[in-house]
């Protein structure tokens, strides 16, 4: 019959021929949902040519002994005081700085300079462990058996706090580490 | 055919007296066994989360630490992966032999296969509670659980692909029996393509669990990256098939309660396809941040330079929505943009909770997903609360919800049992979506001032320094644990309406089926019409009421995604 059309529920099997075009709402809408994701997309490579925060980084495999010993040159170099047991160290603006995760803790204190550029390497010893600067809100992952280098410039002096957000065992909450960035 | 087989034939088989089908009697069992298992381990995950909430809502702090972070994992676990999948197991079971008629092709496969599921869930949460296993829900290497922790999973994913391919063998039996006639319902369809990604996930599942399971026994050695990787193709790919799942409950939903129609067919299926097509390597959008890949890698793998998945999701936010209203709007409900709405069975939970699956999921769950899931946004949200606070929107607002929602409507047709204390179980969708959505929320907020997921303690007591956070994050806390208790309250109320129905409710006679009866919902009482014969000028009208309810949900999209790009623009430079 010419009059009428059929229209069924999700359960009835459709029968005939059902690939017709579709209402005008609902194909204004499919090309503004396809427009807004490809706006979704060209952000990120966008960003990355214009915006200052990328996880890009320099990326390589290490090993927890090679880690440590680049760790513990650069204490041996730049320390410049100790903080609750834990070395303070105050390498050079544009210079490479290291900061180890290890069950419990994060080693050592870094002291930088603000508007300085720096390349930040992590690396854990043992397990997969969380980068978390506050009060800023910096993440990143830190992976054993990788050193994720990163080109950081702090554009604000303070008293930065790092907090372990990866689960890495029952003292997880207790691995709290510290960068300091003066003007 | 002799009689005696017409006669075994006709005996696995009864007929519906609500929807008219035919339904094969052990997929019917397989279903009550699926569906009942399901709540079981709901009320486990849902006595973990009670105990979560109550731990990290920093002024009650109830658990110690060794007991958080097992509780954490067990939450995980019987959420995510038990509760989910076995009622998973029963939709696969409802979606093939009983929507199209079909017999099911081994039924004493399918009882075995759901008993090796229960032997693998069983041995892991063993393990865990037994603190073999405090591991959390990812288990990333070199973390070490007991081998029969690895081995509980492995047997549980094997119990789970052999569903998914028994219900394959399903749609094979189904065309040549000729059960049904031109092309398989949108919702098998829908069931159909989270099998198929069921596939995909398990492969990986079996590529990082059978090496992790040998690791753990001494046997070779993993690398910690490549677990990462392998495993998010396990762990995002299984959120996938949730997602088709629920969205194909949703379709099922509108059409069982108000008669909703399918807009077009087309624009449905291919929404369906490239959730296949595009979804099973954005497992990259948890590893951003990782040390592991390039930039050009996590671009890419985020989006396949057009984010289809996330197209889908939107064409099924809209057409979901223009489902019902174009049903409503056949029923009668025609006038200005929401009358349809308005006038909508608000009082029947399987519609209620349907509608706030839908709101949730995308609103919440969408939004947040995919802003937080941008490559560099990523460096503002990673392994903060944010994380949970989205996943808590998609998976427990979005598919944990429909799930109920659906519930409702398998206690009467399914286990033919009338849904017990009727009057809480109008009220148990909206008690379970407020609550989590205010958990969600506070945790997106907590998120965004860099409070850390997955942690004991914030006030880091025992640590070389002290931090604290601003105290505009006690207000979110305590909205984090009012709304976490809300949220719990809600899934205790649904698992006590499905626990007395089942074994304790009223058998449903005939005469029960007529609108308004306490405990049989609305669209089992009176079955809205499933097939409309209509003037071809009704579909020109469209759905304009969901297009008011699609430009407020991309206004709130596009604010959200740029005020988080102006956030991470504050930041120092990194790169």
């Amino acid at each position: 019959m010419s009059g009428t059309t059929e229209m069924h529920s999700a359960i009835v099997p459709p029968q005939g021929v059902w690939w017709t075009d579709a209402n005008k709402h609902e194909r204004v809408w499919v090309i503004i949902a396809f427009i807004w994701c490809m706006v979704l997309f060209a952000m990120m490579p966008l960003w990355h040519f214009k915006g200052g925060q990328n996880p890009s980084g320099i990326r390589g495999k290490t090993t927890a002994a090679a880690f440590s010993e680049r760790v513990n040159r650069m204490v041996t170099e730049f320390k410049v005081a100790e903080e609750n047991g834990i070395a303070v160290v105050e390498p050079p603006p544009g210079s490479d700085v290291y900061m180890l995760a290890q069950m419990w803790r994060w080693y050592p204190v870094l002291k930088l300079k603000k508007g300085a550029t720096y390349t930040l390497h992590l690396s854990a010893l043992d397990v997969n462990h969380g980068f978390g600067l506050n009060p800023l809100n910096l993440n990143f992952q830190v992976v054993p058996g990788y050193d994720y280098g990163l080109r950081i410039t702090p554009n604000s002096a303070g008293d930065f706090r790092v907090v372990c957000n990866e689960f890495c065992g029952i003292g997880h909450h207790t691995m709290v580490g510290r960068i300091i960035v003066t003007e | 055919m002799t009689d005696k087989m017409i006669e075994g034939l006709a005996a696995r088989f009864r007929n519906c007296p609500v929807t008219g089908l035919k339904i094969d009697k052990d997929a019917e069992t397989l279903i009550k066994l699926n569906a009942v298992v399901a709540v079981v381990m709901l009320l486990v995950g849902a006595t973990a989360a009670l105990l979560l909430v109550l731990t990290r809502w920093q002024a009650v702090h109830l658990l110690p630490a060794d007991w958080y972070y097992r509780m954490l994992t067990a939450h995980g676990l019987n959420m995510l992966i038990f509760f989910i999948i076995f009622f998973e197991m029963a939709i696969l079971y409802f979606a093939g032999p009983i929507i199209l008629g079909s017999r099911l092709p081994a039924p004493k496969l399918g009882y075995a296969n759901f008993a090796l599921m229960v032997i693998g869930a069983l041995l892991v949460d063993i393990e865990v509670f037994r603190g073999k296993a405090d591991v959390l829900f990812t288990s990333y290497v070199p973390l070490r659980a007991s081998p029969a922790y690895y081995l509980g999973i492995i047997l549980f994913a094997v119990g789970t692909l052999l569903v998914v391919l028994h219900f394959l063998a399903v749609l094979v039996v189904a065309k040549k029996e000729q059960t049904y006639a031109g092309s398989m319902p949108l919702v098998t369809f829908g069931a159909l393509t989270a099998a198929i990604i069921a596939v995909i996930t398990l492969l990986h599942g079996a590529a990082i669990f059978v090496p992790t399971f040998l690791w753990s026994l001494g046997l070779m050695d993993i690398d910690a990256e490549v677990y990462r990787v392998v495993f998010w193709g396990l762990g995002h790919s299984s959120q996938q098939i949730n997602v088709s799942a629920h969205v194909a409950v949703w379709y099922l939903m509108a059409g069982l309660t108000v008669g909703g129609v399918v807009p077009n067919e087309k624009i449905s299926r291919i929404a369906f396809g490239l959730y296949i097509l595009f979804i099973s390597m954005a497992s990259a959008h948890h590893l951003l941040v990782d040390p592991g890949m390039g930039p050009a890698w996590k671009v890419w793998n985020t989006s396949y330079a057009m984010y289809l998945a996330v197209f889908a999701s939107m064409v099924h936010g809209f057409t979901v929505p223009a489902s019902m209203e174009m049903g409503q709007r056949l029923n009668g409900f025609t006038k200005g943009r929401f009358e349809w709405l308005a006038k909508a069975p608000w009082g029947d939970p399987g519609f209620s909770g349907t509608v706030l699956s839908v709101v949730i999921f995308g609103f919440g769950g969408g939004i947040t997903g995919v802003t937080i899931g941008t490559e560099q946004i990523n460096i503002i949200a990673h392994n903060t609360l944010k994380v949970p606070g989205h996943f808590h929107v998609t998976v427990v607002g979005g598919t944990a919800l429909a799930f109920m929602a659906l519930t409702y409507y398998v206690l009467p047709l399914i286990f033919k049992k009338k849904v017990a204390f009727w009057g809480m179980a109008k009220l148990q969708p909206w008690v379970f979506g407020i609550g989590i959505s205010m958990l969600g929320s506070a945790m997106t907020f907590l998120g965004s001032f860099g409070v850390p997921r997955r942690h004991w303690d914030i006030t880091f007591s025992g640590a070389p320094f002290t931090l604290e956070f601003p105290a505009a994050t006690n207000l979110f806390f305590a909205m984090f644990g009012i709304g976490g208790l809300i949220a719990v309250t809600g899934a205790f109320m649904f698992i006590a309406i499905a626990v007395v129905s089942v074994f304790f409710g009223k058998n449903v006679t005939d005469a029960d089926l007529k609108p308004g009866v306490a405990g049989i919902p609305q669209g089992v009482g009176k079955l809205p019409t499933q097939q409309y014969q209509i003037d071809p000028a009704f579909e020109r009208t469209g759905a304009p009421g969901t297009v008011v309810l699609v430009g407020i949900f991309l206004a709130c999209f596009a604010l959200y995604y740029f005020v988080n790009w102006q956030a991470l623009s504050f930041l120092w430079k990194v790169g």
